[in-house]
């Protein structure tokens, strides 16, 4: 005998559901719940920026149309920090769009017609006007947007304009009307001020969108790692093992800053697992000199290498930097990515032959 | 009927599990100072029924060696059970356990991020472990929104 639901049952679950779901019984978020939720984190609460750029500059609001907000928030910067925020769907980016609109002046009207210089001779007018803070390449600063939290030279960093995110998003009117205009609030100069004239302009415009032919910059590329984590199995009884951890960290110039159990803090004292030990050690220069790259970082710290002892096999283990750069999504990274990486292959390399 | 019903039911549960879009690393901003987040933090982590480990003071470490820095803190928290459990059936976790979120103050602000369990989901495929990722996704999503709460 096949058995119904009882309409009772379904009548009592799906106002339930309702009250409970997230996508339902409430309306849709705006632009002000949506900014919050996946903007404010970085460009601040009120647009000033953080680790993201500031988008609350009224002379980047004057000079930026809004298909190029709407075209970064869907296609983020790659390699840059932003992130591409495929997830949402078109109106949501708009009502983004329009709320930080609402933080300066309304979207300047501008052609999308391709400006005709000469990118050649407009190369030669990049290298001596732009590339100091550009870049050679077009690939800007290294960092993130702005840190209120670390001393820095710069107040906002210049951005990549080699980036296939910046180029998918900017047109040539745009990347024009910035060089006319400068930016003020920032260290980008008008360039009549530095004597160029139209035709100028229009030449480093047209070497700017040639970035779009090159491979994309490296700048762009994402590192590639098999595995989450680093796993050697020593070769020596657990106490020598954690010996040779700690000597070959020091031997690469790290400070022993803390020895624990792993589930110290979480279990009563005495009831930990002695076969599960954390080292952990730090090289400060090297964490001032990552943070000033990315705040975030900080989920990288400290460094740690962990020993474990099982069925009397003892393993050595730590993260692997390489696969975690990406979720970061700034290339600037990449390098100090791969050097850690370099550290703890070599520390449990030596800790466990 | 009784597909319907089925369907019905995992439809109900995905929208009442529906978490926020996901991705890579979870982070938000409070408008509270530091201090005061860092008691939010700590309170939330407790009220889920996680417990904190510890607390490390990364700006003390690096004012200390003469580095200019504003307030910087991981907080290490876990459930003693679930840790153990995963470090026995999948060591190669160990590494990223217990769990960490960053707090470090922007001004008057401050920022807290984290890793989305989720991600590392890929390399793990073992159901158990996807659902204990999940769990804490949505653990994590609720902590954070009390620390905003809190404000």
């Amino acid at each position: 005998m096949r058995r119904r639901a009882p309409g009772w049952f379904v009548a009592w679950l799906l106002p339930s559901l309702l009250a409970v779901s997230p996508l339902w019984g409430q309306a849709a978020p705006g632009g002000e719940q949506l900014y919050t939720r996946n903007c404010a984190a970085c460009h601040g609460s009120d647009g000033r920026g953080g680790v993201g750029v500031p988008l609350a500059l009224e002379d980047f609001l004057a000079n930026v149309p809004d298909s190029y907000l709407f075209a970064t928030i869907r296609h983020g910067r790659p390699g840059r920090v932003m992130p591409a925020f495929d997830r949402l769907n078109d109106s949501e980016v708009q009502a983004i769009v329009d709320y930080i609109r609402d933080f300066g002046p309304p979207a300047p009207e501008l052609s999308t017609a391709a400006v005709n210089g000469d990118p050649r001779r407009g190369e030669a007018l990049f290298a001596t006007h732009c590339a100091s803070c550009h870049g050679a390449r077009g690939e800007g600063s290294p960092g993130t947007g702005v840190t209120f939290s670390r001393p820095r030279d710069l107040p906002i960093l210049a951005p990549a304009l080699n980036n296939p995110g910046f180029l998918k998003a900017a047109t040539d009117a745009m990347i024009r009307r910035t060089l006319i205009q400068g930016r003020e609030g920032t260290p980008m100069p008008s360039v009549t001020d530095l004597g160029l004239e139209e035709r100028d302009i229009d030449d480093i415009v047209s070497f700017v969108r040639s970035f779009e032919d090159r491979p994309p910059p490296v700048t762009a590329i994402r590192l590639e790692a098999d595995s989450p984590v680093l796993m050697y199995t020593s070769s020596h009884d657990f106490e020598t093992t954690l010996e040779n951890v700690k000597r070959a960290a020091a031997g690469m110039n790290f400070r022993i800053i803390r020895e624990q159990y792993l589930d110290e803090g979480m279990v009563e004292p005495g009831r930990e697992n002695p076969q599960q030990q954390m080292i952990y050690f730090c090289n400060f220069q090297q964490i001032n000199e990552a943070l000033a790259i990315d705040p975030r970082v900080g989920l990288f710290m400290p460094c740690r290498v962990t020993v474990v002892e099982r069925d009397g096999v003892v393993q050595v283990m730590s993260i692997n930097p390489k696969y975690l750069s990406p979720l970061f999504n700034n290339s600037y990274l990449n390098q100090l990515c791969d050097e850690m990486y370099a550290f703890y292959r070599d520390i449990l390399e030596e800790a466990t032959l | 009927m009784r597909r319907a019903l089925t369907w019905f039911l995992l439809l109900a549960a995905w929208l009442a599990g529906a978490p926020l879009a996901a991705s890579e690393l979870i982070m938000v901003r409070s408008t509270q100072s530091f201090p005061e987040t860092m008691l939010a933090v700590q309170k939330a982590i407790s009220d889920h029924g996680y417990t904190v480990s510890r607390v490390q003071r990364v700006d003390v470490g690096l004012t200390a060696s003469g580095y200019e820095t504003d307030r910087y803190r991981v907080v290490f928290f876990g459930r003693a059970e679930e840790v153990q459990a995963i470090t026995e059936r999948h060591p190669e976790m160990i590494p990223y356990l217990p769990w960490k979120i960053v707090l470090f103050a922007e001004e008057e602000e401050t920022l807290m991020v984290t890793y989305d369990p989720e991600s590392f989901s890929a390399f793990f495929p073992d159901e158990a472990l996807a659902r204990t990722f999940a769990t804490w996704r949505e653990d994590i999503h609720h902590i954070l929104e009390q620390v905003l709460h809190a404000e």
